[in-house]
């Protein structure tokens, strides 16, 4: 590897490192590299199988609608078609992703079964003896659709009146603790420091779904072993989670299931969501034979879930000096039809913000937002990489207003070691302002003085490094009564039963029924964060905690990762 | 949904096949095997190992291309270097390596850059089992109607700086057209005369620029004839919008395009 | 309907197989000989990861039917080394051109498609000799590097 490549400035924080480090700085070869260079590393498909069947889905042509009837006789009868699955032979056929981490509600089918609620949704997966004829197949997998209007905007799904996607969150939002149709972040005041800044900097800022279109399309392949198990190789990114998924889908022990992965065609996120592992070993469950399911291109490019769209509105409230002494976040996290990562990816972002700057007052109501659209999924820094684009692109509008060169500014505001975060962390090892330096060096501009003396080290911590004195709370986006399942509740509080979903509205409902399943749903207070002062200066009383109980015993099922719903003490 | 595959010793025994109009011929496999990939089957796949299909050779002002010469043996000849600007912005090496001139006439939107070449240079074609050639233009306007393409007459340049090329795309260097534009421009004591200009990517097939071969007609190639070139150059066209670009965009930068590549002829 | 019988050199060895009507090279080198080298990643021809040498050209094997390669001699990643690798394949080791290797039997042969015909390309010939094989992991870079120092006759750049 040639070192140019790579620069390192070992003159930064020479005191912190001991440098007798063996491997890091020098060029290595990769443990799987001799596989690669010769054709030889097994990805899932280099498997071969005698006998192997081969699955295809029928899809939905809509955004959203109802399923009146699915009719797989045709599909049946066509030569070389072993058999045809539809939502009722999945043991289990609802699931949320992150349940396995205990955070948040089963919504998603396997196969669809009562409606569809994005384009390209399966409804029925077609077992066949070749690719061609499963692909033949599942194109006369008979379905009569009424279709339902639908909504593909963050903005205009969140809207009274829009279409609901999934009736567990009437309000198109996914709800957080149990409480909030948002993930909420306040430190400080923030609407009484926009009031007393000199300017404030508004912007709104939007980035589309990006697809990670790994050159290895998903699948998997199963098989029955002789040993009462079911071997599965998968283009998995997550092997124990696609395990832990299949053993909650098909109702099997884990131990009868033997998966075989971590050789990745590329993943960069797209290849965690274990759709196909479950339905590659139903197939092999239900037909003995080694079953492939497989993604073609077009469908991982059409349903293979994305980053999803985000939209930001950032405020920003600067002095004339360059401090940035407030900046609100109102961010919209597009899932598309179901949860899968999203409402994860949005504590990831909340945590995030505002960036790597020490700013003395924050807020932000991030939503993660339900529309007709593929469901999205991990990609690279998911969660953080579509706001880090707002803020930054923020930061250079905003000192275009204060007349400042954007890497000055930045280091003006940049954090320093013993800085408070907005998340209520102290910063450490620091390195923004040597970042910035060495940017302004290669890039030829010119820093002031303070900028170019300016330390990550030095001017931190002190005033900086405590909490605000005041911290303007709200309830804005509360929820009541809502059955948060399994994920908010205290570990003993409840037993493990399984979470009761709303009984799907029966096919062909009646206006009155329909109207009476609305009543049923649980009530979303739709207040909004006004930019009032009364509502912002206001202190209400902290939100009422539901008591939890002293002792709690340890709880069976999934494990509890706390720290991801919020709810770890510190 | 499984084909016929019918191999042919010669090419009148494959177009008498295609007569029955339920077969899709087989050439260099980029168009045809990609559909079959997604399940668009047809009954018969025809093709034939007729060697002629290959053969380049000069026909009085012409040069007469088989229709089975891919992109790569185009290249490779010396008489076509007037094409090979546009040869070599289709596909990448594996597409050139297959990818034949006949099939090139047939490429969906947004391919078919060389088509837009030999459309510009007022090419002929040659109908199997038919005496005579005809304009591609016509063909280009109906390409759904069965027949099998034998070969491309193509008009030779009677001065290389007169004809000129430019693919327009987004990625390098290989990428589908944003818009791809052919301009012939022979001149006669200074003037144009028989101006063509073609256009790829901004119709279902590519087509001619009428209102900007008009504009240029008769006049000497200056920069007032170029701006009113590019400013009727999408004059008539309706462009298609796709993942690659919109129709309005199409429309807009289709005249800038057009006058750059104007601009870098006159310069020679 | 009926097989077709297919006889073909592969990697220097006569191989017989029986083609599926409509069936593509890629399937059939996979799933009719047990070639696993080039890897499925479109079928529409964009990717490049089933690049395969047919009579020495670079051919996209997804857009082969199989049935026409008789006769024909078909050249594979998995021919690429014996009992010593190809110094392509040394170069990719070398200079990290690989990540998840899934690209890597197509990026191989494009570039040895290149360097059989012209054994001292510059750097814009090797781009355009890759430049139909996508890597997804953004590695051109290393990937040209590679190429470029088996040309320059020291695989270590």
């Amino acid at each position: 590897m040639s070192d140019g490549m790579i620069e390192f400035r070992k003159e930064f924080f020479a005191d912190e490192r001991d440098d007798t480090l063996n491997e890091i700085g020098k060029p290595t070869r990769r443990q799987d590299i001799l596989g690669h260079v010769t054709g030889r590393s097994p990805f899932y498909d280099d498997h071969l199988f005698q006998g192997l069947l081969h699955m295809r889905c029928a899809r939905s042509p809509h955004h959203a609608a109802r399923i009146r009837r699915i009719d797989t006789s045709e599909a049946e009868r066509t030569p070389g078609v072993v058999r045809v699955l539809i939502g009722r032979d999945v043991p289990l056929n609802l699931n949320t992703l992150l349940s396995l981490l205990d955070f948040g509600i089963d919504d998603e089918p396997v196969l669809a079964t009562d409606r569809v609620r994005y384009r390209g949704e399966p409804v029925a997966a077609v077992v066949a003896d070749s690719e061609a004829t499963a692909r033949a197949a599942a194109a006369k997998v008979r379905v009569e659709w009424e279709v339902l209007p639908h909504v593909l905007d963050v903005e205009e799904a969140i809207r009274p009146g829009a279409p609901v996607v999934l009736d567990i969150y009437p309000g198109n939002r996914f709800i957080y603790h149990g409480k909030y149709d948002h993930q909420k972040l306040r430190y400080g005041d923030v609407e009484a420091a926009l009031r007393a800044a000199d300017h404030v900097v508004e912007g709104r800022y939007q980035m589309s779904p990006i697809e990670q279109a790994p050159i290895e399309t998903c699948g998997a392949i199963a098989a029955p072993e002789t040993n009462d198990r079911f071997v599965c190789y998968s283009s998995t990114q997550a092997l124990f989670f696609s395990l832990a998924t299949s053993s909650k889908l098909l109702r099997l022990p884990s131990s009868r299931l033997h998966f075989i992965g971590g050789t990745v065609g590329g993943g960069f996120g797209g290849k965690v969501d274990s759709i196909h592992e479950p339905l590659a070993i139903l197939g092999a469950m239900l037909t003995g034979r080694p079953c492939k399911y497989m993604w073609d291109r077009e469908e991982e490019m059409q349903v293979g879930a994305p980053r999803g769209a985000e939209r930001w509105y950032i405020s920003d409230g600067v002095m004339r000096d360059g401090r940035i002494v407030a900046r609100k976040f109102v961010g919209y996290f597009d899932s598309g039809a179901y949860t899968r990562l999203s409402s994860y990816a949005i504590i990831k972002a909340v945590g995030h913000l505002p960036g790597p700057y020490t700013i003395p007052n924050v807020s932000a109501d991030v939503s993660c937002v339900y529309t007709n659209r593929t469901p999205a999924t991990a990609m690279r820094g998911f969660g953080i990489t579509g706001v880090d684009f707002a803020i930054e692109a923020h930061m250079d509008k905003v000192a275009e207003v204060v007349g400042m060169n954007p890497i000055d500014f930045r280091i003006l505001n940049a954090y320093r070691d013993g800085d408070m975060k907005a998340h209520r962390r102290s910063a450490k090892n620091c390195a923004l302002i040597e970042c910035c330096q060495v940017v302004a060096e290669k890039a030829g501009v010119q820093l002031s003085n303070a900028a170019r003396t300016a330390s990550s080290r030095q001017g931190g911590g002190g005033d900086r490094g405590r909490l605000p004195a005041h911290t303007a709370l709200d309830q804005s986006g509360r929820v009541e009564g809502f059955d948060t399942g399994s994920y908010a509740r205290k570990a003993g509080q409840r037993p493990a039963t399984q979470h009761q979903v709303p009984a799907p509205v029966a096919a062909r409902a009646s206006p009155a029924t329909q109207a009476a399943s609305v009543q049923s749903r649980p009530r979303v207070e739709e207040t909004r964060v006004a930019p009032s002062a009364s509502q912002t200066t206001q202190q209400p009383a902290p939100p009422q905690q539901h008591p939890a109980p002293p002792s709690a015993p340890p709880r069976s099922g999934p494990i509890r990762f706390s720290s991801l719903s919020g709810f770890r003490r510190r | 949904m499984t084909p016929a595959v019918e191999t042919y010793a010669t090419l009148a025994e494959a177009a008498r096949a295609m007569a029955s109009g339920d077969g899709v011929y087989l050439a260099g496999g980029t168009l045809l095997m990609r559909a079959v990939n997604a399940g668009e089957v047809p009954r018969r796949i025809i093709r034939t190992t007729d060697r002629t299909l290959r053969e380049i050779a000069p026909v009085g002002d012409a040069v007469r291309i088989g229709a089975g010469v891919t992109m790569v043996e185009l290249l490779q000849n010396r008489e076509l270097a007037f094409l090979h600007a546009a040869a070599r912005q289709v596909g990448g090496p594996q597409i050139r390596a297959m990818g034949t001139v006949g099939g090139n006439l047939f490429a969906p939107h947004p391919y078919g850059d060389l088509a837009v070449a030999l459309l510009a240079l007022g090419a002929r074609v040659v109908m199997a089992g038919q005496a005579g050639a005809r304009p591609l233009a016509d063909l280009l306007r109906d390409r759904a109607r069965t027949g099998l393409v034998a070969a491309i007459e193509c008009p030779r340049p009677r001065d290389a700086r007169s004809f000129g090329f430019l693919k327009v795309s987004r990625v390098h260097p290989r990428g589908a057209s944003v818009v791809s534009i052919g301009a012939h421009l022979p001149r006669e004591g200074g003037r144009i005369r028989g101006a063509r200009i073609a256009f790829g990517a901004m119709g279902a097939a590519p087509l001619q620029a009428s209102a900007a071969e008009r504009a240029l007609e008769g006049q000497a190639l200056d920069a007032a004839a170029i701006a009113r070139a590019g400013a009727v150059a999408a004059q008539g066209i309706d462009p298609p919008s796709d993942s690659l670009a919109s129709s309005w965009y199409r429309r807009e930068v289709s005249g800038v395009h057009l006058r750059r590549l104007l601009e870098s002829m006159e310069r020679g | 309907m009926a097989k077709k019988p297919v006889t073909f050199t592969l990697n220097g060895t006569e191989r017989a197989a029986f083609a599926d009507p409509g069936q593509n090279l890629l399937d059939l080198l996979r799933r009719g000989v047990g070639d696993l080298t080039p890897k499925y990643g479109c079928a529409q021809g964009g990717c490049g990861a089933c690049t395969v040498l047919i009579d020495g050209a670079p051919h996209l094997s997804c857009l082969v039917l199989g049935e026409t390669v008789e006769g024909r001699a078909v050249e594979t990643a998995a021919g690429l080394s014996g009992a010593a690798l190809h110094p392509l394949q040394e170069a990719f080791m070398v200079h990290f051109a690989a990540q998840c290797g899934y690209c890597t039997p197509g990026m191989l042969m494009a570039a040895k498609a290149l360097l059989d015909q012209t054994p001292k390309p510059t750097r814009e010939e090797v781009e355009e000799a890759i430049s139909g094989n996508l890597c997804r992991c953004t590695g051109y870079e290393p990937i040209i590097a590679a190429i470029l120092s088996v040309a320059n006759g020291s695989v270590r750049a």
